[in-house]
């Protein structure tokens, strides 16, 4: 499913967080976004997924506006992956991955072949089958994490964001999710504070600053030293074609 | 361990209401047979009967009367009360994400009490419906500074606990001023009553009342568990995965209120059922509420029915007032989740 922003904006208070974005991500493609603390990262992947409501502008997703859509319809195509999510519940692993077929199942409906499978099937992907009845307390923050995607795809979505999912994790958890969102067939959109693994993984890459869009486009052009010096202010090395053709960027120390 | 929802578990589960069921139909038995003077199981069994016209057993005419007009309506409110109750604090723990959470605490159970003795004291209509309705503009008072005092949803789970604590404050103060100073105070009956709760007094149209205010919001909360199960990581999660969170809360924040309302307006505040017991049974049928809610139900009605047999045999002569019996469980498991609670170093 292909996914299209038309001039949005939003803010809180006076205050203009998102301003003006136009974008659009192709149906299968894998989108990073990436921007300074505050640039509107979260937020302008909150308006997307349709968890907040533009000031104007407008989101389609499959050339439907979401804006006229059922929270419940939309979630049934649409998964968001928060990006540190805690609850003081004692609830199982199995029990988060179930809640990932809510919108599918009505308000006492049973639990389908169809559910099973999904849940199966989702925990297999993140590679957590064998703790399956493990209390979530218990997970270290890179299991946990995998446990919440795990439940964004038990929702059988066709379009995926994730809000930086990879914050907290070591570099060997961090690129394991990173390949696993890439290799999955759908369509997503990734805030991600890492700019080479966001040019490591992602098709494209919109640089956000200010709430405003500052760059789009492969990780090739938009990964100058003249931007990060402009949006991140550093000063970098960028080796063109370091890893399979993607840009590696080295940042001085001085 | 939370058991598996499947055929199994689901069994599991019919089998313990079912039996929390007998339990509960013992301590009502037990409850109506224990008083003052006692009277054997055998008698409130066929005093029962006799009322149902199921039978026509040669019982006293006094002890047929103390059973069915005194301690089974008792009995029964008391049960009702502690469904709710209980039922109010599941909801609101889950809504609130706080282990805290329930009416007393939130102080929707002192607005409801202030909202009942304003009612009384003003004069506006009489019965038990309209004092419901004034208890039940109350507890929504409650609830409204509450969410003013702890700035809505997005500021810390301790702040909607210490804004309930200024709210219970605030409310109690003007219960306890509003009856002083009122010209009929016994009209208004005491500021104990208010304050901590009783079953003295409550009769039969009480209990109609009562049983199908419960039914209903049990209904209501059933319908919508899964909703609730998914509030577990906030509510913006709620919502990506597909529940009308602004809507849901309404409706059981409503739901909550009129339970509140009704229970506090026929025997008032009672605290902590709402806080311990579906802790409790969070810990027999796990988190998920579509057998949370019903296995809280039960359980509280026990409890409560329990509880009422204590406050009337615990000091001889003597009926100790049902929130205390309820606070003296209550505040050693507040204490104990409040400790649990700390952060994890």
């Amino acid at each position: 499913m292909s996914v299209v922003a038309e001039n949005l904006r939003w803010g809180v208070r006076r205050k203009i967080i998102v301003s003006d974005v136009s974008l659009s991500v192709a149906p299968g493609e894998t989108l990073g976004l990436i921007g300074p603390n505050g640039s509107g990262k979260s937020s302008l992947l909150r308006l997307l997924a349709g968890l907040r409501r533009p000031a104007s502008g407008r989101v389609e997703i499959n050339g439907q506006d979401i804006a006229g859509v059922a929270r419940k319809a939309l979630s049934r195509h649409v998964a968001f992956v928060q990006q540190s999510a805690a609850t003081d519940t004692n609830v199982s692993v199995e029990d988060v991955v179930r809640l990932g077929r809510t919108p599918h199942r009505s308000a006492l409906a049973g639990w389908s072949e169809g559910d099973e499978a999904a849940v199966t099937d989702a925990l297999q992907r993140v590679g957590m089958t064998s703790r399956r009845t493990q209390a979530w307390q218990t997970l270290s923050g890179g299991e946990r994490q995998r446990v919440h995607i795990a439940r964004a795809l038990a929702q059988a979505p066709q379009v995926m964001f994730l809000d930086e999912p990879t914050n907290h994790l070591d570099i060997h958890h961090q690129i394991e999710i990173l390949r696993m969102v890439r290799d999955l067939d759908l369509t997503s959109v990734i805030a991600l504070h890492d700019l080479n693994l966001a040019a490591m993984y992602c098709d494209r890459i919109v640089v956000l600053q200010d709430g405003q869009i500052h760059a789009c486009g492969t990780p090739e052009e938009v990964l100058t030293p003249q931007l990060l010096k402009d949006v991140f202010r550093v000063s970098a090395h960028v080796d063109a074609s370091a890893d399979a053709g993607r840009p590696h960027i080295r940042f001085s120390a001085g | 361990m939370p058991a598996s929802l499947s055929k199994g578990g689901a069994a599991r589960l019919a089998l313990l209401l079912f039996l929390s069921l007998i339990v509960l139909v013992f301590a009502v038995a037990s409850a109506t047979a224990i008083g003052d003077y006692n009277i054997a199981l055998t008698t409130v069994f066929l005093s029962v009967t006799n009322e149902l016209g199921l039978t026509g057993a040669d019982i006293p005419p006094i002890e047929q009367s103390v059973v069915w007009n005194l301690r089974l309506s008792r009995a029964l409110i008391a049960a009702l009360a502690g469904a709710g109750l209980a039922l109010c604090g599941a909801i609101l723990q889950a809504l609130l994400r706080n282990a805290l959470a329930e009416p007393f605490v939130l102080g929707v159970s002192a607005g409801a009490s202030t909202g009942a003795v304003c009612v009384i004291v003003l004069g506006i209509g009489a019965g038990s419906l309209s004092l419901s309705l004034g208890a039940f503009a109350g507890a929504f008072a409650a609830f409204g500074l509450v969410a003013l005092l702890s700035n809505g949803a997005t500021s810390g789970p301790n702040h909607t606990i210490l804004a309930g604590v200024a709210a219970s404050q605030l409310f109690n103060a003007l219960t306890s001023y509003i009856v002083t100073t009122s010209g009929n105070a016994q009209q208004a009956r005491d500021v104990m009553f208010w304050l901590l709760g009783s079953f003295g007094g409550v009769r039969w149209p009480d209990f109609q009342l009562l049983l199908v205010v419960v039914l209903f919001a049990l209904a209501v909360c059933i319908l919508m568990a899964r909703s609730l199960d998914a509030f577990t990581f906030g509510d913006e999660d709620a919502a990506s995965l597909g529940v009308p969170v602004a809507r849901i809360r309404l409706v059981l924040f409503a739901v909550t209120a009129l339970l509140t309302a009704t229970i506090v307006s026929m025997v008032g505040a009672i605290g902590f059922v709402g806080l311990v017991v579906p802790h409790a049974a969070r810990y027999v049928v796990g988190p998920m509420h579509l057998r949370l809610l019903p296995a809280s139900a039960l359980t509280g009605a026990i409890f409560m029915v329990v509880a009422d047999i204590v406050s009337r045999i615990i000091a001889t002569q003597q009926t100790v007032p049902i929130g205390v019996v309820t606070a003296l469980v209550g505040v050693p498991f507040f204490a104990i989740i409040l400790y649990r609670a700390r952060p994890q170093a």
